[in-house]
């Protein structure tokens, strides 16, 4: 569909605070609202902007402001929802892959400014450059998408959509044959279990995608060291904002939430961060059986040893404390030389000063959390946004079939939305055109007349 | 000189003879035979899924193949009955003796109309536009519009075992010359095949080793006119039986004796979904047997249809596959099984208007575009006329989208795609099938059926009447709530139906699967003044809203881009950037409008891309 709803990401790849996502068309007011926790967009006047969260069922994705356009009077002319996220890919990825799952397209470079000036808002001195930019995107969308898929991922697509398209093409046969003993009649009964498997197939890829359950929830972590080892600017370099004030002075820094922060895709959940941002530390704060509790608690623990010093005995015991943990340690200071003296131990070495080896950090977690095979494996190229977007829109519409399935509706309703998953995964591939259908139902049921 | 000139009296050419008539043309139908107008070669039966979808629109447009099928039913039933409405499906057995004796009535009934037997050899052409036609007797007949509408008859050829004579279907003769004159204008055609099973002398048959399928009794219609329904004292059953090992043995082993493997060269590409019973064992060796209906012909003849035994194979081995069927041991066969090779045209030739793109005022209806069935042409022979008529007094074209009618989604097909077998409608073609039910075909499009001219201002009365009934029901049940009472309370137990929480509109209440129509009049305690046909529609609007809805959805956007017209006489080389493919499929088709554009294969999204910017910019 040429009218569809788009979105993209306007803000520039990167390190940003703030990242905008416009999405553009006729759905947006409505595809937003269903995961915004806020004011019904529909419901607001043109030019006004709006404070909410964004959330994925239960989930809070992120807490944003958002603006909305209403026809025509916005950049596409069509409806606009622009929403302000915090920065980082993280999380404006999964916010577009949920617009995706809700039906809105990943746009093509240049489309919000293409569809301005195919909507008459732009005038025509400026079509040249928007044909150059069209043109520079020499592969249509989905050949693209065919290119980034790789061979295992084409097939597990492809196996899924043959699955659903047996179902589909059976009901289609009852339906056009309605008289024809030699073909099962598929009630809605028989058809739940296998939507159920579907289900539960499309589930597992959605889970293995990325990289991991954890990591995609996040990894509790506490970072621990004793004062004055650099824990803050850690934090801060890690963060790369200034949400987490550093400062000498006691009491500046009330920012008490858990913070949340995004290594290349490996999302590091930071407890009881609170006392590390204050000039006295968590364990004279809290004292050292609180800081237990955290550690056990952690899934991961940062354990931050300033490496111009030998070690004291307040380190030996956050060493004896964690060495059962999942740790990863932390020789800050590296611009001050070596004194560490660590055996059997790999160590970072990073200065939180001047922000060096803070990449070295990701790549280690990444190596404690996850399985070296899943890293490997095809199926954790289903990291692209639009893919697992579009296996969400996939389950989403297999649910509606159970649900309609359950409800007793029908069973060609049911296969409207069986045909609809079928469709999302064509979308993926590149292939769902009815001639298959048609196709399948001809080769596999024998009729006539 | 006439306005119009239709050849071929079969159900494409009769309807657009009609429609043309109706619409005050001067119209001449040319045919070979005038006691066969509209006569039905395959099997006797009119409608079923997709295709009784079909005869509702053509009905609600003002066509008439839904009346003479009323008019000459044996037999109707409802099939899908278990599914939702968008997939119920009216199917008919005619007479087949007195459907083209009703149709031949009705042509000789309409004003404006003279009827010819005659068979055309060419038509006369003047610098690229049609204006009449020269017979095979030399005389020539002019006319400012020819439609073609010539079925199978074109260059036929009657396939059997090793035997093949030129012939048209039901030992007509078959139109020669004509295709041979269609490619030296410009036309290319291709060979297509279908076949035809045996008939059988009733008499000859034990019906006792056979399943009755009977039909509904006459309470269908396919008119929404239901005047014209003829009820008979009895209905005219089919049965059902299967084949047996014998048969399939008997087919193994004569296998290339049949005409499709072995017996002959054979050009033409057949119906996948039509096949021979030598096909289907062929392709589904692992079928133990096939299922057959045995169909009515006649109430004046003593023969019926073989459904599902269509073959191409020697008339020895036909006698030995049906006497090893049960019931049909000592069966006398009154008419062989034969496959029939013949012309048609490619109609991605064809404007969505079913118009020639090579010859002006030249237009092709039915199975000679390469479509099968009746209904299928039927539909096609309405278009054709009622654009043929809109060009001769130079209004707009009517063509239909893919959301309003299966009509819309036959042609937009034919000339977006065109079709490598005979193309046959299939409710799976239909993307927005909830939207075209057989149901709501006249609400639909009796409005345009009016403003054309073809519905009469009395039954259009009767129609809004029906309409407006039924969103004053909707918005009424939309008003009007109930609230669990003790007493609906006491009423939805005992009748073990779900109770009700809080305060509900009729309408949501009609929503749910338990609830039809008469219970909400019950709980409600008021009487709607509706008739079962309107009740229908109150209740499927509600309880199938929100898929209604989604699908209309859906349906906007596809609008948005049908009103996107491209320019009939757009250079596709001054369009930047397309691909090679994609310049190529535009040039031939020259899709009317984005949409159609969109439908083409080859041509991907980037391209539509280019020809909107393309378009954008040379709007002024």
């Amino acid at each position: 569909m040429i009218f569809d709803t788009i979105t993209a990401k306007t803000t520039a790849d990167g390190s940003s605070a703030i990242n905008v996502i416009r999405v553009s068309g006729e759905d947006s007011f409505s595809i937003v609202n269903k995961i915004f926790k806020g004011p019904n967009l529909n419901k607001q006047k043109t030019h006004t902007i709006h404070y909410g969260h964004i959330h994925d069922h239960q989930k809070i994705i992120d807490e944003v402001m958002i603006s909305i356009f209403k026809a025509p009077r916005s950049f596409t002319t069509e409806d606009v929802v622009e929403i302000s996220t915090h920065g980082g890919n993280f999380i404006a990825n999964e916010i577009l892959k949920l617009l995706i799952s809700h039906g809105a397209r990943m746009a093509e470079n240049g489309e919000f400014t293409k569809r301005a000036y195919l909507n008459g808002r732009l005038d025509l001195t400026e079509a040249e450059s928007i044909m150059d930019l069209v043109n520079a995107k020499s592969h249509n969308q989905l050949q693209l998408a065919n290119n980034q898929l790789k061979g295992d991922v084409k097939t597990l697509v492809e196996n899924l959509q043959e699955e659903i398209l047996n179902i589909v093409a059976n009901i289609e046969v009852n339906i056009d044959y309605p008289e024809y003993d030699d073909v099962d009649q598929l009630t809605n009964d028989l058809v739940l279990p296998k939507i159920e498997i579907l289900i539960k197939k499309i589930d597992d890829i959605i889970n293995e995608s990325e990289t991991g359950k954890m990591i995609r929830d996040g990894i509790k972590t506490v970072i621990v060291g004793k004062p004055n080892v650099g824990k803050s600017s850690l934090l801060n370099s890690l963060l790369k904002e200034d949400k987490a004030i550093v400062t000498d002075i006691s009491g500046t820094t009330r920012d008490l939430i858990e913070a949340e922060l995004n290594l290349d895709g490996v999302i590091l959940k930071l407890i009881d961060t609170a006392g590390i941002r204050t000039t006295k530390d968590v364990i004279e704060r809290i004292g050292i059986n609180k800081s237990k509790k955290a550690i056990e608690s952690a899934d991961l623990i940062l354990l931050v040893l300033n490496q111009s010093e030998k070690l004291n005995d307040l380190d030996m015991e956050l060493l004896n404390l964690t060495k059962n943990k999942q740790r990863i340690i932390i020789a800050n200071k590296m611009d001050l030389g070596n004194k560490l003296d660590l055996k059997d131990e790999s160590v970072i070495n990073i200065s939180a000063k001047n922000n060096q080896g803070i990449d070295q950090l990701s790549k280690a977690v990444k190596k404690l959390f996850i399985d070296e095979k899943i890293l490997n494996s095809d199926k954790t190229l289903l990291s692209n946004v639009r893919h697992i977007g579009k296996f969400k829109e996939v389950k989403r519409a297999l649910e509606d079939a159970k649900k309609a399935a359950i409800d007793q509706i029908p069973i060609d309703f049911v296969e409207i939305d069986l045909r609809k998953a079928w469709a999302n995964l064509g979308e993926i591939t590149g292939q769902s055109s009815g001639d298959d259908l048609l196709d399948n139902l001809f080769s596999k049921f024998c009729l006539g007349k | 000189m006439y306005d119009a000139i239709v050849i071929g009296g079969g159900h494409a050419g009769n309807e657009a003879a009609i429609s043309l008539a109706k619409l005050n043309k001067k119209t001449l139908l040319v045919t070979g035979n005038l006691n066969m107008v509209s006569f039905m070669p395959c099997n006797p039966s009119i409608g079923g899924p997709a295709k009784g979808t079909l005869v509702r629109e053509i009905d609600a447009l003002g066509g008439v193949m839904g009346i003479i099928t009323d008019k000459t039913t044996l037999q109707m039933k409802m099939l899908n009955k278990s599914k939702g409405p968008a997939v119920r499906a009216l199917r008919a057995q005619s007479d087949k003796l007195e459907y083209p004796k009703e149709m031949l009535k009705t042509l000789r009934n309409t004003e404006n109309l003279d009827l010819k037997e005659a068979y055309v050899r060419k038509l006369s052409i003047v610098d690229g536009r049609v204006n009449g036609v020269v017979l095979e007797s030399g005389q020539v007949i002019e006319s400012k519009i020819v439609i073609i509408t010539t079925g199978t008859f074109m260059n036929a050829k009657i396939l059997v075992g090793d035997t093949s004579k030129s012939e048209g279907p039901d030992k007509q003769k078959a139109s020669i010359g004509l295709s041979n004159h269609l490619r030296d204008i410009g036309h290319d055609t291709f060979r297509l095949k279908t076949g035809t099973p045996a008939r059988v002398k009733k008499n000859s048959i034990d019906f006792s080793k056979m399943e009755l399928s009977p039909g509904d009794g006459f309470v269908h219609h396919f008119s929404f006119d239901k005047n014209h329904l003829r009820v008979l004292d009895k209905e005219w059953p089919c049965y059902l039986i299967h084949t047996q090992a014998k048969t399939h043995d008997i087919i193994k082993f004569n296998l290339n004796k049949s005409a499709m493997y072995g017996g002959q060269t054979v050009d033409g590409v057949g119906p996948r979904y039509c096949p021979s019973i030598e096909d289907k064992l062929v392709r589904f060796s692992d079928k133990e047997r096939h299922q057959l209906f045995i169909e009515p012909e006649s109430r004046s003849l003593d023969e019926v249809y073989l459904q599902g035994f269509s073959t191409s194979m020697p008339h020895d081995v036909q006698e030995k596959m049906i006497h090893s069927l049960p019931g049909l041991e000592n069966a006398v066969i009154s008419k062989y099984a034969y496959a029939i090779e013949y012309d048609a045209i490619d109609s991605r030739t064809l404007w969505p208007t079913l118009e020639s793109k090579v010859i002006d005022n030249l237009f092709f209806a039915g199975q000679v575009n390469g479509t099968s069935g009746y209904e299928e042409a039927a539909a096609q022979g309405l278009m054709a006329g009622i654009n043929a008529s809109l060009k001769i007094d130079n209004l707009p074209p009517f063509i239909l989208r893919r959301d309003e009618a299966y009509i819309g989604v036959l042609i937009d097909d034919l000339v977006t795609k065109g079709t490598k077998e005979p193309y046959r409608m299939l409710t799976s073609r239909a993307e927005f099938r909830l939207l075209l039910r057989h149901d709501n075909a006249d609400l639909r499009l009796t409005d345009y059926g009016y403003n054309l001219g073809l519905i009469s201002k009395e039954r259009y009365d009767r129609f809004t009447s029906k309409r407006r009934k039924i969103d004053e029901s909707i918005d009424k049940l939309q008003s009007m709530y109930i609230t669990p009472t003790q007493e609906i309370r006491a009423y939805l137990d005992k009748n073990e139906l779900m109770t009700i929480k809080g305060k509900t509109s009729l309408f949501d209440l009609l929503k749910r699967q338990d609830i039809s129509f008469d219970i909400i009049e019950t709980l409600a305690d008021m009487h709607f003044d509706l008739n079962d046909e309107e009740k229908e529609q109150v209740e499927i609007n509600a309880k199938y809203e929100g898929y209604i809805k989604k699908a209309i959805a859906q349906a906007n956007k596809m609008q948005k881009e049908y009103k996107i017209t491209i320019p009939k006489d757009i250079n596709y080389h001054h369009v930047n950037n397309l691909a090679l493919e994609a310049r190529d499929k535009l040039d031939k088709i020259r899709p009317l409008t984005i949409s159609q554009a969109s439908r083409i294969s080859g041509v991907n999204p980037s391209d539509i891309q280019m020809l909107l910017i393309h378009l954008k910019k040379y709007e002024t």
